[in-house]
């Protein structure tokens, strides 16, 4: 192993966009933890002397303030930060479920193995995004509602390709000696199958997270996600909008810097694959 | 007479991760109008790569040297210059029928496409004159073919599709890639015995490539025997069974069993391996299996010498 | 051919009704109703409603009355939207969605797969580089953030095209909304073909077109293109499911009077009959798609054909 993932390394190194994306995701990690030590603006004071004022870097306001007098860059890294932890926390969420639902049904195989492919197939046709229309019209908004469809983001692709891999592997000669020397099901699981799908976990992971935070973004913007006073970048571009002409910063500043975060993450993950040289099973 | 194919000095060169590998190494030859032409030798000898670059298929590969088609230069010539030749006056056929028509297409489209192209006839002429060339071909029900896609015709009746094709624009020259390795055994008879009929009527030059000398040996008015990239025996086919020069040629002719010799307990082979892609090539490439082999065959390359119906590239050759 | 297409549609339509039940009962297990949210009535003005909407009768009647009105294109009453039957403001709205929908995703075809053909033909120059960049923007970039882009620089800045608003037959009001919609499943479109294609021209049968003297563009179009079209056909139902899903955002934020604001409008006000015949509408164009993606398969490729 330690020879592969210095071939992937190597590889990584050798593409200059991914390297790039990688350094822009890491200063806007260490932006948005850092920030509120460089400018100590509050993401809820209301400054009524400043309202809607254009950014810049003389006054108090670097980013500008919203229609309430809100300053924008710390509601932006706010905003930020919470799209990133929404991001990271619901990635490991589908990680975890797409990688158990995936092992189990490839180890088991057969019946078992169909019957929850079916469910993945069909679950795969619907736009996640009525799936979590339903819920709101059945329990009404809410931030958990937000996590739980949060959280299914992702974990189709995750199931497929670890199913497709312990398929492969359970074919394997070690696989048959463990079973023939009593092992049980889960410790031949945990122990064999789980540390060869870990390449193509990453990789799919690391392209997870954009998806998460792309959906998570897309729900706050239509209103089905985080609620006021919170700020994600969802509802500070739909606050921006509304105000696109009068106040462009509005729009622009959370907008460049979700379309940034998206771009880098989807680079870096395309790069990962690349170097880990994955293919969907 | 004019050559049909002229030959100079073609070579053709792969970049590789290792450094640059000579697919062919300043080959040179002629095929005169309606002469068969037998290109014989193992895989890796560069035999098909030589005829790609002939017919501007060698894809990335870097090709130096001048390849002239009834005294037009092929190498360097514009696309439109090329696709006037191949395909109606210069044709190839390929070695795997199975993949080598268009799955999606019916048979009538992608012969009558050949003729649209080059003899500006209109599709419902051409499809006439497709089927009756699917007769030629001996393709019982040429009509019903015709409507058919290339998954519901056997392997030896793509093959005689693909022979067709290339035969429609009555072409001066045909390269037949192997083009029987991939079928069985009495259809490969059958596919000869076409190619023989062909050469017959039409007076076409024909360049047949093959591993096999068996079946190079029925058709061809001359061999040409290449090793690693080079040509390393010309000479009439009569001769070259009689009397081999090259010792390469005579390991050839060791190899095939004979149905009138002595019966053998074993097979005889040649031993050793073929240089691989990359190896480096200073003298003789056949030296290291060569039961002739002295020093000055591994420090100075043996040029391809003698008259233009018998030549041979070896330092020793055998007489 | 046909019996195939006959034996698609038959089990779509089962597909449709599970589809449809589901949604039915799922939602009238769902705690509270549909006037909930209203001030607080007295009970029996709430009583008279729910009768008048037929909510106090058994679910399974109120399913087959549902089913029944269904089958006569009637989808109910909107319980927001008083003066309304949902079947008159889909009426309203599914032109302009459809027609939004179907201009981007003819975009994102006609103008991914060319690109992607370009890409792949010079595959490794820069142009291919350049192209499969922008295709990556395109992806990770989400319509509700390009689309306030793009009308922030045309509109605002430049003023060459309107920002928002409908007119029926402008299609300068919906230049920047098609794009916008059609930008990421054009690029992943684009992606696609150029993998595909690089695949395809490498096959045998495309050196044999070569070898016959045919013109590249020949080469390309008659033998290349749909061998190099079947993932792209694959991808048709995802992308037309985000498609439905970016015209939510794009219909709201350029001002066009689609049926889009109904799914969301509908989940937060719990307007049963709304949603319901929303998730009917969409579940409708999905399943239709994939039908006409299955004829699309028996086309580029006969040897499915046979096999049925």
């Amino acid at each position: 192993m330690r020879g592969f993932a210095g071939d992937a390394i190597r590889r990584l190194r050798a593409n200059p966009a991914a390297v790039l994306a990688l350094g822009v995701i890491c200063t806007v990690v260490v932006a948005t933890l850092l920030g509120p030590w460089l400018n100590p603006n509050n993401t809820e004071t209301l400054d009524w002397l400043h309202v809607a004022a254009r950014p810049g870097l003389q006054n108090a306001h670097w980013f500008g303030t919203d229609r309430l007098g809100r300053d924008l860059y710390a509601r932006t890294l706010a905003g930020t930060r919470v799209s990133i932890a929404i991001g990271l926390v619901a990635s490991i969420l589908s990680i975890l479920v797409g990688v158990s639902y995936g092992a189990i049904s490839g180890y088991l195989g057969g019946r078992t193995d169909q019957a929850m492919m079916r469910i993945i197939e069909i679950l795969s046709g619907l736009p996640l995004i009525f799936f979590v229309i339903f819920l709101t019209v059945i329990f009404g908004r809410s931030e958990s509602l937000l996590f739980i469809s949060i959280g299914a983001v992702g974990w189709l692709t995750m199931a497929r390709i670890v199913r497709g891999q312990t398929l492969s592997i359970r074919q394997q000669d070690y696989i048959a000696a463990a079973v023939a020397s009593g092992a049980s099901s889960s410790r031949i699981i945990a122990r064999h199958v789980v540390p060869n799908v870990i390449g193509p976990v990453i990789v799919y992971a690391t392209l997870t997270v954009p998806q998460i935070i792309l959906f998570e973004s897309f729900l706050s913007f239509l209103g089905l996600g985080i609620q006021e006073p919170g700020a994600s970048l969802g509802t500070l571009i739909a606050e921006g909008v509304g105000e696109m002409e009068a106040a462009p910063w509005m729009l622009l500043v959370p907008g460049s810097f979700l379309a940034v975060l998206l771009l880098c993450l989807n680079i870096f993950g395309d790069g990962l694959r690349d170097a880990l040289d994955v293919r969907e099973g | 007479m004019p050559a049909t194919l002229c030959i100079d000095e073609l070579s053709v060169s792969f970049a590789h991760r290792t450094g640059t590998v000579e697919a062919v190494d300043g080959v040179s030859l002629r095929i005169g109008p309606a002469e068969c032409v037998g290109v014989v030798g193992e895989s890796g000898s560069g035999k098909t790569q030589l005829f790609l670059a002939v017919m501007g298929l060698a894809g990335n590969a870097r090709v130096r040297g001048s390849v002239r088609f009834e005294g037009k230069e092929l190498l360097g010539a514009t696309a439109p210059a090329i696709n006037r030749v191949r395909g109606s006056k210069l044709t190839m056929i390929f070695q795997d029928p199975m993949t080598s028509l268009t799955p999606h297409l019916r048979i009538g489209t992608q012969l009558a496409e050949v003729l649209v192209c080059h003899s500006g006839l209109s599709w419902a002429e051409a499809r006439d004159v497709a089927g009756r060339m699917l007769e030629r071909v001996r393709i019982p029900e040429p009509q019903r073919r015709l409507g058919q896609y290339p998954h519901e015709l056997s392997g030896g009746m793509r093959q005689r599709v693909m022979l067709a094709m290339s035969l429609l624009c009555g072409p001066a020259l045909v390269i037949a890639d192997e083009p029987t390795t991939a079928l069985d055994v009495t259809i490969q008879a059958q596919i000869i015995e076409l190619l023989r009929a062909m050469r017959g009527e039409a007076g076409t030059a024909l360049a047949l490539i093959s591993h096999d000398l068996a079946v190079v040996a029925g058709l061809a008015d001359r061999i040409l025997v290449m090793y690693a990239g080079r040509i390393v025996e010309n000479a009439v086919a009569a001769e070259l069974f009689r009397q081999p020069r090259h010792p390469y040629t005579a390991e050839l002719l060791k190899c095939v069993p004979s149905l009138s010799g002595p019966r053998l307990a074993r097979l005889p082979t040649l031993a050793g391996q073929p240089p691989q892609p990359g190896d480096a090539l200073q003298a003789c490439p056949f030296a290291p299996r060569c039961p002739r082999a002295a020093d000055r065959c591994r420090t100075e390359r043996p040029l391809l010498t003698g008259a233009s119906t018998s030549q041979v590239a070896c330092h020793f050759p055998l007489s | 051919m046909t019996r195939y297409f006959f034996t698609r549609l038959a089990g779509a339509i089962p597909t449709l009704l599970i589809i449809v039940t589901l949604s039915f009962f799922l939602m009238r297990a769902a705690p509270g109703g549909p006037f909930d949210q209203e001030q607080t009535l007295p009970p029996e003005i709430v009583a008279n409603l729910e009768s008048a909407y037929g909510l106090d009768q058994p679910v399974w009647v109120q399913y087959g009355r549902y089913l029944k009105a269904l089958l006569h294109g009637d989808f109910g009453p909107s319980f927001k939207y008083k003066d309304f039957t949902v079947t008159e403001l889909i009426g309203q709205g599914f032109p302009i969605t459809l027609q939004l929908g179907l201009m981007a995703m003819a975009l994102a075809l006609f103008a991914g797969v060319p690109l992607g053909t370009f890409a792949a033909l010079h595959h490794n120059s820069a142009a291919d580089y350049a192209t499969m960049s922008l295709a990556v923007v395109g992806i990770a970039i989400p319509a509700f953030v390009v689309l306030p882009f793009l009308g922030l620089l045309f509109g605002v800045y430049l003023h060459w095209l309107p920002v928002a608003g409908w007119e029926p037959g402008s299609l300068r009001q919906l230049a920047l909304p098609v794009l916008a919609l059609a930008l990421p499943p054009l690029a992943y479109i684009a992606r696609l073909t150029r993998g595909s294609m690089l695949e395809v021209l490498r096959s045998h049968y495309i050196r044999t077109a070569f070898a016959k003297g045919l013109p590249l563009r020949t080469v390309i179009v008659r033998h290349a293109l749909r061998p190099a079209l079947t993932p792209v056909a694959s991808y048709l139902v995802p992308a037309v499911a985000a498609i439905l899903t970016g015209s939510l955002v794009v219909e709201s934020i350029a001002g066009l009077p689609g049926i889009g604001r109904y799914l969301v409008q509908g989940a937060v006000n719990r307007d049963y009959t709304l949603v319901l015949g929303m998730v009917i509408i969409y579940s409708t164009l999905l399943i239709g798609m994939g039908l006409i993606v299955d004829l699309l398969y028996a086309w580029l490729d006969p040897r499915v054909r046979l096999a049925e």
